[in-house]
């Protein structure tokens, strides 16, 4: 009874949650409509939200073209980054040396400015899907290795203890404990990485690529359409957000329980 | 043969002896309480016990064999340690799992003691929708379930508030009466050693070895109006003044080791 309950109040509790932001969202449109009427500045330097959607709406189908492709680099490299992420952060768990050889190396990376090895990544690999997934990779892996390390660390003591005692093998105790421990920070560092994998895919296109929401933002700036480059960016955050939303969708699958955790 | 023989068990971590010479036994079928000023090595002992730590010296035999080969005890640590990602069912059948039983007869025979644990109707439950005094219980089927010859219980009740305490103590006494487990419980509560147990054994201030045994000679089943009685006052004196000496000492000891890694003043 109280199962069936739950939900229903989870749901009108986050509706209630997301209407102050949707409220002031809103109002920041409606400022901005009202001072570029009220100005008359130029649509080359600042274009009115409603031409934004406007003109949007009219390049759809260019606009949709673009999308399709930002989101099979997006989702290519970051479903490569969580392969490589987990495959790393299970054999750092298991091996005290790899953790103290791999976890510097991977602060190091994320020294590496992306911005001047993303041109390089063009000249070695083309213009092609490849270099546009290693850029989405390199800025994902780190956030959800982490999380899935620290994760796989932050186990009770004392659980692996007790499935010691029940003569729980080293991967015994990981499939039993360590794995299902590590799965809130693992959703967290998911989130996190999920929204760095898009902005990453815009940033790798921008830089050069034949198809994508970040080359078409580069030639609609070239050629002074504010209003399309502007629409392009709204098309970004709605993917981000749609990928956002998602990973809770992910989590209420996998693991319900550390949602139900997190909300405690 | 005793069941369980503990000889001149001595261990360290790094410079600091814990265990220094314990010498006990419990024989089959008994209930032995382990009573010590905390901090004391009484869970060291349950460690070596369950094989997850080896003496430094001495030896530690259950049903004759070295616990770190083959375990004979259950262990039930201080806290339930229940999982949320499982059923209350699947954790209670987790040690049986582990242990290689297929996971359907894994569950059916935990499912099987739902009612003795006074837990039927909760198989799908998640350990969230439990009561403090049914979480304890669940945690008590997990361990009891892997039918080993020794169940180690540490501080079962230790969480509890002490009207649920008291209730828990009663249903233990009532279902081991039953099963005859062999037990070794540690408790901070003499009260509860006294009502419990055949047999205490108290342990002295760190480094820890055994410093009196006291055999509870009352009647079985103890009810509740016992606890009053002259002969289990008589009891419960004898092991506060023991146990009261060695916190004394204990005390005293953590004072100089605050004292000497003070700063020179």
């Amino acid at each position: 009874m109280s199962t069936s309950l739950a939900p229903e109040a989870t749901r009108t509790w986050r509706a209630s949650r997301l209407l102050p932001a949707v409220v002031v969202f809103g109002a920041l449109l409606l400022v901005w409509q009202v001072y570029v009427v009220a100005s008359g500045v130029r649509p080359q330097v600042l274009p009115a939200p409603s031409r934004v959607l406007a003109q949007g709406w009219s390049h759809r189908g260019d606009l949709a073209m673009h999308a399709m492709s930002t989101l099979t680099v997006t989702l290519v490299g970051f479903a490569v980054s969580l392969a490589f992420a987990w495959a790393v952060a299970i054999a750092v768990d298991f091996s005290d040396w790899l953790q103290r050889a791999l976890v510097p190396l991977f602060v190091v990376s994320q020294t590496l400015p992306i911005i001047a090895i993303a041109p390089l990544l063009i000249i070695w690999f083309g213009f092609g899907l490849l270099p546009k997934v290693v850029v989405v990779a390199l800025v994902t892996f780190f956030p959800v290795a982490i999380g899935l390390i620290e994760g796989f660390a932050a186990t009770d003591r004392d659980a692996v203890a007790l499935l010691r005692s029940m003569g729980a093998s080293k991967w015994t105790r990981f499939r039993y404990v360590r794995l299902p421990s590590a799965m809130p920070r693992f959703f967290t560092a998911l989130r996190i990485g999920v929204t760095y994998a898009v902005v990453g895919a815009v940033f790798a296109e921008y830089v050069g690529a034949r198809s994508g929401l970040g080359i078409y933002m580069a030639q609609q700036k070239n050629a002074f359409r504010t209003d399309l480059v502007l629409a392009a960016v709204a098309v970004t955050a709605a993917i981000t957000i749609v990928l956002f939303v998602s990973t809770y969708a992910i989590e209420k699958i996998v693991a319900p329980w550390a949602l139900a955790e997190r909300s405690m | 043969m005793s069941t369980v023989r503990l000889e001149g068990v001595e261990k360290a971590f790094g410079s600091r002896p814990v265990l220094d010479g314990v010498d006990f036994a419990v024989e089959a079928g008994e209930f032995v309480a382990m009573i010590g000023p905390s901090g004391c090595g009484k869970s060291t002992v349950f460690n070596l016990l369950a094989g997850l730590e080896v003496p430094d010296r001495g030896a530690i035999t259950v049903r004759g064999d070295s616990p770190v080969s083959h375990s004979h005890c259950a262990y039930m640590p201080q806290k339930d340690l229940l999982f949320p990602w499982r059923s209350v069912l699947d954790n209670t059948s987790l040690g049986l799992e582990v242990a290689g039983v297929a996971r359907a007869e894994a569950r059916a025979r935990a499912a099987a003691l739902f009612p003795t644990f006074g837990l039927a109707g909760f198989e799908a439950a998640r350990p969230s929708q439990l009561s403090g005094g049914m979480r304890q219980r669940a945690a008590l089927l997990r361990t009891v379930v892997q039918e080993r010859e020794v169940l180690l219980l540490d501080e079962p009740f230790g969480a509890l508030d002490s009207l649920t305490r008291t209730e828990m103590q009663t249903w233990l006494q009532d279902v081991r009466g039953r099963y005859r487990w062999t037990v070794l419980m540690i408790t901070h509560d003499i009260r509860e050693a006294v009502f419990l147990a055949d047999r205490v054994v108290v342990l002295s201030a760190r480094p820890a070895r055994v410093c009196r045994q006291v055999d509870v000679g009352l009647a079985r089943p103890r009810t509740l109006s016992m606890v009053t009685a002259p002969e289990f006052a008589a009891v419960e004196h004898q092991l506060i003044e023991v146990l009261h000496e060695q916190s004394r000492r204990a005390l005293a000891q953590q004072e100089m080791a605050a004292h000497q890694e003070a700063p020179q003043s």
